[in-house]
């Protein structure tokens, strides 16, 4: 299993045996945890001049290889060839030594140094530091792969995108052959994607190996020369890009998986259930962050509010739920206004809440599965009788909870934090939902979950929908928000630029994201166009580095 | 729809057993004794480095290791030996053990609590004190019926108390005024103002110069046992430990507590009030501490007498209460046991002084030395191996919530 893409199976048969002369190989890679087998005899080729994709649901153990093979993890079997000849990795440091470069999905980088400091971080050497040989490291290799990376600009001050070019530089100025990418794509717009792509495919063609772990199907298949499919630490078998999504989606999770929404037309009521009106909401620095918004969502219906990640849309849910308060405008949910009030106060009117950043908004890590299924209603009846709790009816609840979101958890007094992302978030669906709601917000509903699991949250919140709800959800996926959406609300510093029906096409969407005009975005990108066709960017008025 | 493709792995439905095993958490309870043996074993070098008998048979020590063996062994022995005598070595130790202990375990809980909600309560001292003025006042100018003079002294302790530590949460809350460096002041305060107190004419007792009030009344002074020093405040602490493990585990209050500690932003987005919790637990934080307070002033002295208030009346139990909550992990069971070890500690290094002629200030040592084995978990795993295959799991919320912040 090396170079030629070979069909999916088990390749297991095929001699593992002699590592390539050139390139990483590993053979027989075993990392356990305790009784959990994390990496189970993996063996993986990693060949300059290709991109290889590894493919796996969260947890599948693909983090977990490349840390070892990235010296921070050591193995408990197995044998990691450079040019083929055996290397034993101890930490990063030799890692480095060996040519491998990691691109965190958290990025190590000092926020407050410039380009150029953050390269010559760690590699100090003696005590002068060759500030200038480092700015000219940035600028030659930033030259040579297109990153238009400014040596002396802030870390801080760069967007996201440029940020994790950062990091790549880091790699390249070290002499990395093997360039590993883990989840880069998570933090990153569509736009920054793209970017992202080009940049990966520059250093393949520069004769890089990159690794490129993901469990996004659309940008293996976009990117991928070769693919190597992962699941419970095993690898089931190698792809070509060519195969459908839906057949590596299949090979990933090990079942048929529905890709599309199931869902039926929306049948949304006459009168708006949650009704925003002027609403602007103001930052900690005094910014207005979102400015004299309108929207409606009607019970029975799925509004999604599109956007580049910070242009308000997070904190258009924080004044919703009333963590933020609102400088002007009203909030009403079935007439009655909530804007104002507290939390508490909103969250028992009805209004269900899903937050963007679950491990930090979304429950308590280290209380049980049980705890967090009624965080938000644990004083009220039957889960309290005047200050003391029912533990009998909040273990019950548990149960009930747990079979019916399929919540895979050893016990309900397992702690939520050693649940996986895919598990911890169908707990915080779970007790949302478990309560009457006349509007539910989810921000980011399916982010960091894996495929098999995203299906699944999709079928609830359609489900919550045909039960009458005004389902508003605010995401940055635009698969999401076209596999979802009744209506796509597209946010632009803090204004809705328009609202459109799902079935507009992903250029036009890109453009209203970007700022511009409902009208001229569909003009240029009619709807249901072919993918690609030059977005017109002459209509932009706003340079696509202008969107932070 | 879709999820009938489903195959359903089911999750392993948990059965009944495995629902209602809690974790004991016996990797805690090896950290603690092991901590608890090497302090023991840091403090016989100590005792021996420290005694020049001892010592100046070491100097022959290759010609005649018998001696200095023989030397470090019966000082080391004759010492722990009175401690232990002093403490557990019969109803009398036993009793004025619990004495000991008594007030330690009420200003330990109000750390624990506090802990238990992300906030770290440097402030017991002081708390301690307003309860112990509270409650000597009425003790000794109300002249109440007996049963009730009681009854109404110890609630206004703990109404000191609460005031104290109730006035931080609300700094805290509606500030944002740092609990830190709030409690500690108010330590001082409260200090101040019991010095101040001691000599106006409401406080200070006529005839006397010096900062002493009258003493207590008979009625407003805890009942003990026949034969010991066991007394009533020792129950009230008991109970106190088993209302704090109540109000943590099994009411909603506690559950908000625990929320607000271990993650404030999901509390927060849960429609918790962070404000209120604070001041809540704040209060009742100050009243714990307040009713150690309580004890000092209306326990009786060794001979069974009332007391007077006066200025060292709560001596460091504040502080040492600290140094309970986190060797009981800020649990109501840990910290009553906790504060029973300190107790016996006190109490034994008294005997220990007095029938081994070692210094009182090494019991002092030794507590010092039980905590920072106890706060150092990796220290104490390094130096014991079995520990080392169960460490696993991180202890309580006290190192995280607390020391590291």
């Amino acid at each position: 299993m090396t170079t030629a893409p070979t069909a999916a199976g088990p390749d297991h048969g095929a001699d593992p045996a002699a590592p390539p002369a050139t390139g990483l190989a590993l053979r027989g890679i075993t990392k356990r945890f305790g009784s959990l087998v994390a990496n189970s005899a993996i063996d993986l080729d990693i060949v300059p001049g290709q991109i290889h994709c590894l493919l796996g649901e969260n947890g599948a153990g693909k983090s977990t290889l490349m840390n070892v093979l990235y010296g921070l993890l050591s193995p408990d079997e197995g044998q990691i060839f450079v040019d083929g000849s055996p290397v034993v990795i101890r930490n990063p440091k030799e890692a480095i030594a060996d040519g491998i470069g990691m691109v965190h999905q958290h990025f190590m980088l000092v926020e407050v140094f410039t380009v150029a400091e953050n390269l010559v971080l760690g590699r100090e050497g003696g005590i002068g530091l060759s500030m200038r040989r480092a700015r000219r490291t940035v600028r030659e290799l930033s030259e040579r792969y297109r990153f238009d990376v400014d040596p002396d600009a802030k870390v801080e001050d760069l967007p996201v995108g440029v940020q994790q070019r950062v990091e790549i530089l880091k790699a390249l100025a070290n002499d990395a052959r093997f360039l590993i990418f883990d989840e880069p794509t998570a933090v990153l717009t569509p736009q920054e994607i793209d970017e992202l792509m080009d940049v990966m495919r520059a250093l393949r063609d520069e004769g890089k190996a990159v690794v490129f772990i993901t469990h996004k199907l659309r940008e293996v298949r976009e990117i991928a020369d070769t693919i190597t499919v992962i699941r419970r630490g095993a690898v089931v078998g190698t792809a070509d890009p060519t195969e459908s999504e839906a057949r590596l989606a299949e090979l990933m999770v090990g079942r048929a998986v529905n890709l599309v929404v199931d869902k039926q037309p929306a049948r949304p009521s006459a009168e708006p259930r949650l009704r925003l009106q002027g609403v602007s909401v103001a930052d900690a620095g005094g910014h207005v962050v979102v400015d004299d918004l309108d929207l409606d969502v009607h019970g029975g219906e799925i509004v999604c509010v599109a956007g580049v990640q910070g242009n308000g849309q997070s904190e258009l849910a924080d004044a919703l739920l009333g963590t933020l308060p609102l400088t002007t405008g009203s909030i009403t949910l079935d007439g009655k206004t909530i804007s104002g009030r507290t939390p508490k106060e909103i969250i028992d009117a009805g209004l269900g809440y899903v937050p963007e950043d679950r491990q930090h908004d979304g429950f308590v890590g280290s209380f049980t599965v049980a705890e967090n299924l009624v965080l938000n209603s644990y004083d009220q009846a039957p889960f309290a009788h005047g200050v003391r709790l029912d533990l009998g009816r909040i273990r019950d609840n548990a149960d009930d909870r747990v079979g019916e979101f399929d919540i895979r958890t050893q016990t309900i007094d397992t702690p939520v934090s050693s649940l996986s992302g895919g598990n911890q978030q169908k707990v915080v669906l779970a007790r949302e939902l478990s309560r009457p709601l006349a509007a539910l917000v989810a921000s980011q509903p399916t982010r960091g979950v894996d495929v098999g699991a995203i299906e699944f949250l999709h079928s609830r919140l359609v489900g919550e929908r045909d039960r009458g709800t005004a389902v508003l959800i605010v995401s940055t996926e635009l698969d999401e928000v076209a596999a979802l959406a009744d209506r796509v609300a597209v946010m632009y510093r803090g204004r809705i630029v328009g609202v459109v029906p799902p079935d507009t096409s992903r250029e036009a969407l890109g453009l209203m994201m970007a700022g511009v005009p409902v009208d001229e975005a569909l003009a240029a990108a009619p709807r249901n166009s072919e993918p690609a066709t030059s977005p017109a960017p002459t209509t932009s008025p706003e340079p696509v580095e202008g969107q932070r | 729809m879709s999820t009938a493709t489903a195959p359903a792995p089911t999750a392993p439905r948990p059965t009944q057993q495995a629902r209602s095993a809690r974790r004991f958490p016996w990797t805690d309870v090896i950290a603690t004794v092991a901590a608890f043996v090497l302090a023991f074993l840091v403090g016989a070098i100590l005792m021996i480095v420290s005694d020049t008998d001892v010592r100046s048979k070491f100097t022959y020590f290759f010609a005649r290791p018998s001696d200095a063996l023989v030397a470090s062994a019966d000082k080391v022995g004759g010492a722990y030996g009175a401690l232990i005598a002093g403490s557990v070595g019969g109803y009398g130790p036993i009793t004025e053990t619990t004495a000991q202990a008594a007030p330690l375990i009420c200003a330990g809980l109000g750390v624990a609590l506090a802990f238990r909600a992300g906030l770290f309560n440097i402030g017991a001292q002081g708390q301690a004190i307003l309860g112990s003025i509270f409650a000597a006042y009425v003790g000794f100018s109300w002249h109440l019926p007996p049963g009730i003079h009681l009854l109404v002294a110890v609630l206004a302790g703990i109404v000191g108390g609460a005031v104290w530590g109730g006035l931080v949460g609300w700094l805290k809350a509606g500030a944002g005024a740092h609990e830190v460096i709030v409690t500690i002041m108010l330590n001082y305060v409260a200090a101040g103002l019991l010095d101040y107190l001691l000599t106006t004419t409401v406080f200070q007792r006529p005839g006397r110069t010096d900062p002493i009030s009258p003493i207590v009344d008979f009625s407003a002074t805890f009942p003990r046992l026949v034969g010991g020093q066991l007394h009533l405040g020792f129950l009230l602490a008991i109970l106190a430990a088993v209302l704090v493990w109540w109000l943590l585990e099994r009411s909603t209050t506690g559950f908000a507590i625990r929320a607000v500690g271990a993650n404030p932003h999901a509390a927060a987005t849960a429609g918790m009030s962070v404000a209120r919790t604070t001041v809540i637990t704040m209060a009742v934080a100050g009243a714990l501490a307040g009713l150690a307070g309580v004890q000092a002033a209306l326990g009786p002295s060794a001979s069974g007498l009332p007391v007077p208030l006066s200025a060292g009346i709560v001596g460091s139990i504040g502080f040492d209460a600290i140094t309970v909550a986190l060797l009981g992990r800020s649990t109501p069971l840990g910290t009553v046991l906790a504060g029973l070890l300190f107790g016996a500690l006190h109490a034994g290094g008294l005997a220990m002084q007095s029938v081994a002629q070692t210094p009182l200030t090494l019991t002092t040592a030794l507590q010092a030395l039980i905590v920072l084995f106890v706060a150092a978990p990796a220290l104490v795993t390094r130096l014991v191996p079995f520990v080392r295959t169960r460490k696993a799991r991180a202890s309580g919320p006290v190192p995280e919530g607390g020391l590291s912040s």
